[in-house]
């Protein structure tokens, strides 16, 4: 797995200006964001830290591209995309993002290389290339000889392995982790984090991370807290945790 | 994707084998009991018509009396001459064979053996005229038919009641007082349309029949086998007209004759099976909407629980077509699996049936591929609305779902 994914420092390759989401009208009309600015740089590894109701997750569904925001402007690699229509969205989500889940989200009674290949699927590759890439993606996941195992024949924390390499099998210029060790003990969830941060060093994949533990957040480079569905920190992290390698 | 997104289908179908099966169940059963129909009406049709075909080719029958049907009567209608028969023959056009006929019943006798049969009195152009043709011995020569001597031809009935295996060609046979001759026997032809057995007869010269049986000059029936290619409405006029003139029928007065085209006898009765097969066939097909109903309702069901797994397809990519499409390709590939073993189902099922009810096979690869079409056409008629449902989900409530 290869990929020129070089940081470039001047143009973000995420940016968040003014947005804001608010659900339901009138009186009953509840804001979850109400202002955000929020750019992030290729191959940068991002907290994304904020009590419940906090708007972290909002946040994260629109720059998922999964949510739009009620007002604006959210560019993404220098094209706007707060205006898609949906199906827009579920390409841009294709080809150049990511998702890992809380709770894995793996298909139920299928194995984990056709797991791998779901988004393949979509992306119209042949059965050999699905093949490959995903076998590769499991391998580099750690899973080598785990591919024809169901998903309930496998433990947490290999779900959420063969979760990481469904979302890189595609090579993603982002990868978007919603609370990935949230289903994990502490030791299964620390390994998480380490395959995440050298995914993030290794192949230049720029990582958003949801969590509400501290020691999960300290292995990212930089921390942002949500707090009103305002963005009320937004700190680097020298002292990063490294991977154990 | 396409055959990607079949796979996938046909995947999802054998991961709930039971429940799929039981989805179909309408759809198998809706096939089959319309195949079924259809196919064995196809088979009723075929036997009549083949059975009134065996009657004769182009045959008209005209007898004395009105038209039958309610309200009408024979009584008083004069029975035929042989001159009228001779009329025809020399007057009327377009015709192959024209022969006399008078029935009674009477006792035959053989040695110990009795049997109770039609006898008819006729001519040799009888044969051509019924489509008889003979298994063994000869037909009436001439001279036997002017003389009126008695001599006998046998249907396969009669050979088997009074001689069993032997031939009974040159035997004797006793007709009430006289005895006869038999010169020939008939190839036998079965049922009749209206279920009579048309191999227990016995033909004899007309005269025969007249001097030793009637005691009347009368021809009771007269069949007119028609040319191949000549118009029926044309000969069935022709010889009205001349029937009523040789009857001296006056203008306001009605025919006291009637003519019988067997052709039409076959259409109405070809007609009314159709109607028959067409009403069972509707029938059969409330079944198949019932089963469209039911497969809609697992899939909804199926959407439902699969929610999930809608939302990570969603989350990673998928186009809502795309998701429309599995959805709808589980349903067509379901229905149309339906349609299949319903199509097998019906084709054993009218394999049994039809030599129990004594019709012949006809099987019509026009029905089982329009069941088969509408079974998938059923799929995607109501497979649309749950596959629509899933795919116009939102992913981030799709995910959330437990």
């Amino acid at each position: 797995m290869t990929q020129e994914n070089r940081p470039n420092s001047h143009v973000p390759i995420i940016t968040l200006s003014a947005i804001t989401k608010t659900y339901g009208q009138g009186q009953a009309a509840f804001q979850a964001l109400g202002g955000v600015d929020l750019s992030v740089q290729q191959g940068e590894f991002v907290a994304i830290m904020g009590p419940s109701g906090s708007g972290k997750s909002t946040a994260m569904n629109i720059l998922g591209c999964l949510d739009t925001p009620t007002s604006g402007a959210y560019i993404f690699d220098g094209q706007h995309v707060e205006n898609l229509t949906r199906d827009q969205r579920a390409l841009l989500r294709r080809d150049y993002l990511g998702f890992v889940f809380q709770g894995f989200n793996l298909l139920a009674r299928t194995s984990a290389l056709e797991n791998v290949e779901l988004p393949l699927l979509y992306r119209g590759e042949s059965v050999e290339a699905r093949h490959r890439m995903a076998k590769a993606a499991l391998k580099s996941v750690g899973l080598d000889g785990w591919e024809h195992h169901t998903s309930s024949e496998l433990s947490g924390g290999q779900q959420q392995r063969v979760a990481i390499a469904r979302a890189i099998v595609t090579n993603p210029k982002v990868l978007l982790a919603d609370e990935p060790t949230g289903n994990l003990d502490s030791k299964r969830g620390h390994e998480i984090m380490d395959l995440l941060v050298g995914m993030n060093r290794d192949l230049g994949i720029t990582i958003l991370m949801v969590t509400h533990e501290p020691d999960i957040a300290a292995y990212a480079g930089r921390i942002v807290h949500f707090v009103d569905g305002h963005v009320e920190s937004d700190t680097s992290n020298s002292k990063t945790k490294s991977a154990t390698d | 994707m396409g055959w990607t997104t079949l796979l996938l289908a046909l995947r999802e179908i054998r991961r709930n084998l039971m429940r799929s099966f039981l989805t179909v169940l309408g759809i198998v059963i809706g096939v089959a009991a319309v195949v079924t129909m259809v196919t064995l009406g196809n088979g009723a049709t075929q036997s009549v018509s083949d059975q009134i075909s065996s009657l004769g080719s182009n045959l008209l029958m005209l007898r004395p009396g009105q038209r039958m049907g309610p309200g009408s009567s024979s009584a008083g209608a004069p029975n035929f001459k042989i001159e009228d028969v001779e009329a025809i023959k020399s007057q009327i056009g377009q015709l192959a064979a024209v022969a006399p006929s008078v029935s009674r019943s009477a006792v035959l006798v053989v040695g110990t053996r009795n049997w109770m049969s039609s006898i008819t009195g006729t001519d040799s152009e009888y044969f051509a005229a019924g489509n008889w043709t003979l298994a063994e011995g000869r037909a009436f020569f001439v001279s036997e038919e002017r003389a009126g001597k008695a001599v006998c031809v046998i249907g396969a009935t009669v050979q088997k009641e009074l001689f069993g295996e032997r031939s009974p060609v040159g035997e004797e046979m006793r007709i009430k007082n006289f005895s006869c001759e038999v010169i020939g026997v008939l190839a036998a032809k079965g049922q009749s349309g209206m279920g009579r057995d048309q191999d227990d007869t016995v033909l004899m010269p007309l005269r025969a029949v007249q001097r030793r049986l009637t005691g009347k000059q009368d021809v009771s029936m007269i069949l007119i086998s028609m040319a191949d290619g000549a118009s029926s409405e044309q000969v069935v006029a022709d010889i009205n007209s001349l029937m009523r003139e040789r009857r001296k029928l006056a203008d306001n007065e009605d025919d006291n004759f009637n003519v019988m085209d067997t052709k039409e006898i076959a259409k109405t009765l070809s007609g009314a099976i159709g109607t028959m097969t067409a009403l069972l066939g509707a029938v059969a097909a409330v079944s198949l909407l019932v089963g469209g109903i039911g497969i809609m309702n697992i899939m909804l069901v199926s959407v439902t629980e699969r929610t999930r797994e809608i939302g990570i397809r969603l989350a990673i990519g998928a186009l809502e077509k795309e998701v429309l499409m599995q959805f709808l390709t589980e349903a067509v590939a379901l229905s149309a699996f339906g349609g299949l073993i319903g199509i097998l189902l019906a084709v054993l099922a009218c394999y049994g049936l039809s030599s129990l009810i004594d019709i012949p096979f006809a099987f019509d690869p026009g029905i089982n591929l329009l069941a088969f079409g509408f079974s998938a056409a059923i799929g995607v008629i109501f497979g649309y609305v749950p596959a629509r449902r899933a795919a116009q989900l939102d992913p981030i409530e799709a995910l959330r779902h437990e």
